[in-house]
């Protein structure tokens, strides 16, 4: 618990300085945590499963991402498009998550270190495509979306046509009463589905399979010897997380607007495990209420950090780069500290 | 045949087949060979040293050091020391060193205390000591009290500048020393003869009573616990020795690109001079000299002669790409091979 | 009615054959003891019945088995489940982090089908927590345990979770026959008093138990028949009411040892000691030592044997420091600072690890270095210096594997090879290569013959037999095969529980080393 109570002292401390309206605050909180958490969420499952943090969610990402250029490439915008983008990419993260979690088998206990690799090779291949391959093998309708050789996709993706779909997808601003016209202002649908997610996961980690995965996350030997089939639990967590790492980066991206066609999946990895670990999860232990309360507290930080630091030093910069060594810190800590306690376990194992 | 190929190795024998084709494209395209090749050679001296701080860290048993830009801020610092005092050419490039070489020796030794208590993590952990040590040089580098124009910017931002041009400095003193010409090809001698130096270190440590206890300590620590090495002590020693060589390696790359690069450019510079080894032939628990100049060879030849080749072919940052498919590529076979055997 | 059968049955790993045409059957509600020493092949034998991976992925087996009548092949330890088999493993099954009822239900959950697991398969049906609750509750009723079913694992006493394994198993309904492995070795007196009530329960419920043990007394109380292995041979199976535990305990060890020892050639030993522990602890994870006192004299082999896990092998590698040690070391009158390696080192004390290719060898490594640095680290030879530098000198080194190599008959291309590629023979003479390179008055050798084919046993005893003659060096040899210690000590130690049981002549009678082995004092023989 130690973990986000000195977050949220640094949060609080930190607002002090920004000067900015409490109100102001919270509603850009609302709307950060809408299209943030799902991609949080992703991240649970292959923890329990013992697999540690999937920085492998990028792959996931660029399934989202490849969604995205598809409907933009026929333009099929509204609440159609949103939809087919996720028909989509559906599949595509599946075949990913299969992918990535036969990596993982091969590399156990070297997963984390391994996803992120994966992650790094993953955007190789993913620029190789969009670069080179778009518009010469891979034909384009939408010529809006190549650069002007015709070859290669540009630098940003306009979703104009998508934006806001899901956020806004109950029309409350159609109702003319102060209630719903307040409400209008909230991507309720999109916290809606995140709720209903959540709710799905949580379900989900009570099923049969759910069990398996907790108890190949524990003791993969154990699990092996009762008779599950480890390598398949352990695929099966990855493409859980992948799928939902992709449903969670279109709707990061239907809110956003713009899909930085070869930067916005970077990250996701990076800010994602983070927030995890920022609400007190460890790289064995986590559950909705940390990425809910790590979600809140590192996103927090994002809007407060610039601020104070351009009220403190009068420079915005050292905020900008000090939320970038925190969500880097956070993770080197959380994998120090972890990695400090198996090495403990194994030099008293024989205490008793 | 087979036998032939199992001592090559796979990875190697596609990455060299690869490159023999973009030769031939190459030439083909009528590319001038001889600026590849005095490319080529340049591009070997500033990264080798880099890669061969890889050796002493996996010789000690701390495996592939994903921390390197731990020693390299430390040769940043150290060069942009002596560029305060307004130190220049070989001097300059000497104190860069004196001064980066002691720094990059303690923080390399508290790290590798780190290490000692989470064996067998130590590339997942290093990786993102890695990253922040970067970024929270970031804001160092921000608020860093130097004074000299050289540094800071012209119309008085705050810190640092993102590149610092060493024109005036340190540029190319090492690739200018006895320099010469082969018929169109410039021979860096000063750069590869600081790399045959370094190297020769290494080497002649690994030879000595000192080296063999580390290089014994990391094969199998079991066996060297029951020699009456001191398997702990041994791995910091390697984690130091990495460090520095960082350090070293940063200023020598610095001195012959031109530029400092601060803020996040040494975010990433572990993955190339891990890939470079790993392509050399080394694995998670051994590597040679050898392995750092065979795989730094065909690493950066790739790069080199893939850059105008793609040029022509077709456009956009296909080099930058290409760097990242393969150096990500090696590492992750080398990371799933069974038990880290070599790659 | 016999529930199970097996007949012939053969194992080989690789060359070694290590059951011979074992056959063994089973009545319903039997409990049937599986008595032998350690390599006897009583886990393989049980490996087979189990379907582990490890008897399939080394070529499977002959014989054949069958459960009422059936002929029964199990590939996995699922298929052995199917057929009413459960297996109670010698190290805990037990996830520490789940609760009382989920490692009782582990993987035979109970769950509700729900809409998403009829879209997607049973895998999402939802998990039943009460009523697996109850389940659990009724089977530990059924064994008189009060846990609560709720508690999570970790932290319950080491006693409890042999229950819950066993709770586990009885909750398979079909549940016909129970293998339990060494199942008291970890419960107090009390609690194992417990236990055989709880196995004569099962076994009135119907249920036969395979039961393995060393505890003779226990064997020879719960048992209704025995069969007795040795050297993967079946040597006797017997009810239990005809046999006495003497005779169990001769005929586990008893085999016919050629004495090679001709008298002339026995020294005479004079009482001078070379080493002498005293209050000796180490804490070796599985073979922990007890407070042991021992007495070494010059000269002598000295061989320590016992059971697995009674701490024989934590001996050598205490007073090697590689193990964290207290009590006291008197190496030739002198005391002997404890957990310093390079300290035995230096007191001419020499080491053969248990763990030959782990701890033994530098298996990347030319042969030459392995010879060479042990003498390298601790006594700097084989240096040479050039200007500041103190490098190896690659020629002595050399020089000095060739010589070694042909001293000890090392069969390699050269003494650049690396060791990995050696066979298990000719890997133990590099390690006895490196440890006279230190030219030791002390060898402690420990499982030397391990994993190695006949024919090389026998080179590298003689080996041991001729340094103890010529070069007058003590060994203390530490194995588990009780025949090679006959065959070459001068005096043996049997271990039991962490310290020294008794300390018998070679040619003592097989039931004195039966007897001190199980843990049983010798006055039973005079009885």
């Amino acid at each position: 618990m130690i973990v986000p109570i000195i977050f949220l002292i640094l949060c609080v401390a930190g607002f002090f300085f920004t000067g900015l309206p409490a109100t102001f605050l919270m509603n850009e909180m609302v709307i950060r945590l809408a299209r943030n958490l799902i991609l949080v969420l992703s991240l649970i499952i292959p923890v329990i499963t013992g697999m540690g943090l999937n920085f492998g969610i990028v792959l996931g990402a660029m399934a989202g991402q490849i969604g995205l250029i598809v409907i933009t490439n026929y333009h099929i915008g509204g609440g159609l498009g949103l939809f087919l983008s996720f028909i989509i990419s559906t599949p595509i993260a599946i075949l990913f998550g299969f992918l990535v979690g036969k990596v993982l088998n091969k590399a156990k206990g070297k997963e984390m270190i391994t996803s992120m690799i994966l992650g790094f090779f993953a955007n190789g291949v993913y620029q190789l495509i969009f670069l080179v391959l778009a518009g010469t093998l891979i034909p384009f309708r939408n010529k809006n979306l190549l650069l002007s050789s015709g070859i290669g996709l540009k630098n940003t993706v306009d979703l104009a046509g998508i934006r806001y779909s899901l956020d806004k997808l109950i029309p409350f601003h159609k109702i003319n009463l102060g209630f719903f016209q307040w409400l209008s202002r909230y991507p309720i649908a999109t916290l809606i589905l995140t709720l209903l997610l959540y709710l799905l996961v949580n379900y989900f980690l009570k099923t049969k399979l759910g069990q398996d995965m907790r108890a190949v996350g524990q003791d993969m030997h154990i699990a092996e010897v009762s008779g599950i089939n480890v390598d398949k639990t352990r695929i099966m967590a990855i493409i859980i997380s992948t799928v939902l790492a992709a449903w969670g980066q279109i709707i990061f991206l239907q809110n956003i607007g713009t899909l930085n066609t070869y930067g916005s999946h970077e990250q996701v990895g990076l800010f994602a495990v983070a927030s995890l670990l920022v609400g007190g999860a460890t790289v064995d232990k986590a559950s909705w209420k940390e990425a809910l309360i790590g979600t809140f507290l590192f996103h927090l930080l994002f809007i407060i950090s610039p601020l104070a630091g351009q009220n403190l030093m009068n420079n915005a910069q050292i905020g900008e780069y000090f939320r970038v060594f925190v969500a880097y810190g956070v993770i080197g800590v959380a994998l120090l500290l972890h990695a400090w306690e198996k090495e403990k376990a194994r030099l008293s194992i024989d205490d008793s | 045949m087979n036998s032939l190929i199992e001592k090559i190795g796979v990875p190697r024998l596609i990455i060299a087949l690869f490159l023999i084709g973009l030769i031939l494209v190459a030439v083909y395209l009528k590319i001038p060979l001889s600026s590849l090749i005095t490319d080529i050679l340049v591009r070997f001296g500033m990264n080798a040293i880099l890669v061969l701080a890889m050796i002493p860290a996996v010789q000690s048993g701390i495996g592939l050091n994903f921390n390197l830009p731990l020693g390299i801020v430390f040769g940043l610092i150290g060069a942009l020391i002596s560029i305060e005092f307004k130190l220049s050419g070989f001097f300059g490039f000497i104190v860069s060193i004196l001064i980066a070489v002691p720094l990059a020796a303690i923080a390399g030794y508290f790290y590798g205390k780190m290490l000692n208590r989470i064996k067998g993590q130590e590339m997942t952990v290093g990786t993102y000591i890695g990253f922040s040590v970067v970024s929270l040089m970031c804001i160092f580098w921000l608020v860093a009290p130097f004074k000299s124009p050289e540094l800071i910017w012209a119309y008085g931002g705050n810190g640092l500048r993102v590149t610092v041009s060493l024109e005036s400095s340190m540029a190319h003193v090492l690739n200018n020393f006895w320099s010469f010409k082969i018929g169109n090809v410039k021979i860096p001698t000063g750069l590869l003869l600081f790399f045959a130096l370094c190297a020769f270190i290494v080497w002649i440590y690994s030879k000595s009573k000192k080296g063999l206890s580390m290089k014994v300590a990391g094969s199998n620590a079991n066996f060297a616990l029951s020699n009456g090495i001191d398997v702990d002590k041994e791995r910091v020693w390697g984690t130091v020795i990495s460090t520095v060589l960082a350090a070293i390696g940063i200023i020598v790359y610095s001195q012959a690109f031109g530029f400092l690069q601060l803020y996040n450019a040494p975010l990433y510079a572990a993955m190339p001079a891990v890939a470079a080894i790993l392509i050399g032939g080394a694995s998670l628990h051994r590597a040679k000299i050898i392995h750092v100049i065979i795989g730094t060879l065909l690493f950066q030849s790739l790069l080199v002669v893939a850059l105008p080749v793609i040029n022509v072919l077709s456009e956009g940052s296909m080099s930058e790409v290409i760097r990242t498919i393969v150096s990500n590529g090696i590492i992750l076979y080398a990371l799933t091979r069974p038990g880290g055997d070599t790659a | 009615m016999e529930l199970l059968q097996m007949e012939n049955i053969t194992k080989l790993y690789g060359e070694n054959r290590v059951l011979n045409k074992v056959s063994l059957s089973i009545r319903e509600g039997e409990i049937h003891g599986l008595v032998g020493e350690n390599g006897a092949g009583k886990s393989t034998l049980m490996n087979i019945l189990f379907g582990m991976p490890v008897i399939h992925s080394t070529g499977g087996f002959e014989g054949e088995i069958f459960i009422n009548g059936i002929p029964f092949n199990p590939k996995s330890p699922e298929d052995a489940m199917k057929a009413g088999i459960g297996m109670v493993h010698q190290e805990f099954m037990l996830i520490p982090g789940f609760s009382v009822t989920e490692n009782i239900k582990l993987n035979r959950e109970r769950t509700n089908p729900t809409l998403l697991s009829k879209i997607f398969g049973n895998k999402l049906e939802r998990l039943d927590l009460s009523l697996m609750a109850k389940d659990s509750r009724q089977v530990l009723d059924k064994l008189n345990m009060t846990v609560d079913e709720y508690l999570p694992v970790a932290g319950l006493p080491v006693g409890y979770m042999q229950f819950i394994e066993i709770a586990r198993e009885i909750d398979k309904e079909q549940l016909k026959l129970l293998i339990l492995d060494e199942p008291t070795a970890v419960l107090t007196e009390t609690e194992a008093s417990q236990f055989l009530d709880v196995v004569r329960k099962l076994s009135e419920m119907g249920i036969s138990i395979l039961f393995i043990s060393h505890r003779l007394d226990e064997i020879k109380e719960i048992t209704h028949s025995i069969t007795i292995l040795r050297d993967g041979e079946m040597v006797k199976t017997i009810g239990t009411d005809k046999i006495s535990i003497v005779d169990i305990a001769r005929l586990m060890v008893g085999r016919n040892i050629d004495m090679v020892k001709a008298k002339d050639e026995e020294r005479d030993i004079k009482d001078e000691y070379i080493l002498e522990l005293k209050d000796f602890k180490v804490n070796m994870p599985g073979e922990k030592v007890k407070g042991l006192d021992l007495k070494v004299r010059k000269g002598e082999i000295l061989g320590i044997g016992g059971l697995a896990g009674q701490g024989k092998i934590g001996i050598s590698n205490g007073i090697m420091g590689l193990y964290e040690t207290s009590g006291t070391i008197i190496k030739d009158g002198k005391e002997l600072p404890l957990n310093n390696p390079r300290n035995s080192l230096n007191s001419s004390i020499a080491f053969l690890s248990e763990d030959r290719r782990g701890v033994g060898l530098l298996l990347d490594d030319p042969i030459d270095f392995n010879i060479a640095f042990s003498s390298l680290e601790i006594q700097n030879k084989f240096l040479k210096k050039i200007g500041p530098f103190n490098l190896i000198d690659n020629r002595t080194v050399r020089e000095h594997a060739l010589k070694m190599i042909e001293e000890l008959d090392i069969r390699c291309t050269g003494p650049k090879q690396h060791t990995r590629y050696l066979s298990g023979g000719n890997q133990q003479k590099v390690c006895i290569a490196r440890a006279l390179t230190l030219e030791p008055n002390l060898l402690l050798v420990s499982e030397p013959t391990r994993g190695i084919d006949i024919g090389a046993k026998k080179l590298v005893l003689d080996t041991l037999v001729k340094l103890n003659r010529e070069l007058n060096m003590t060994i203390i040899i530490t194995s588990s095969e009780l025949g090679e210690l006959r065959q070459i000590s001068h005096r043996i130690a049997i271990i039991y529980d962490g310290k020294v049981k008794g300390i018998l002549p070679p040619d003592a009678s097989d039931e004195h080393f039966g007897l001190l082995m199980a843990g049983e004092t010798l006055d039973k023989v005079v009885n």
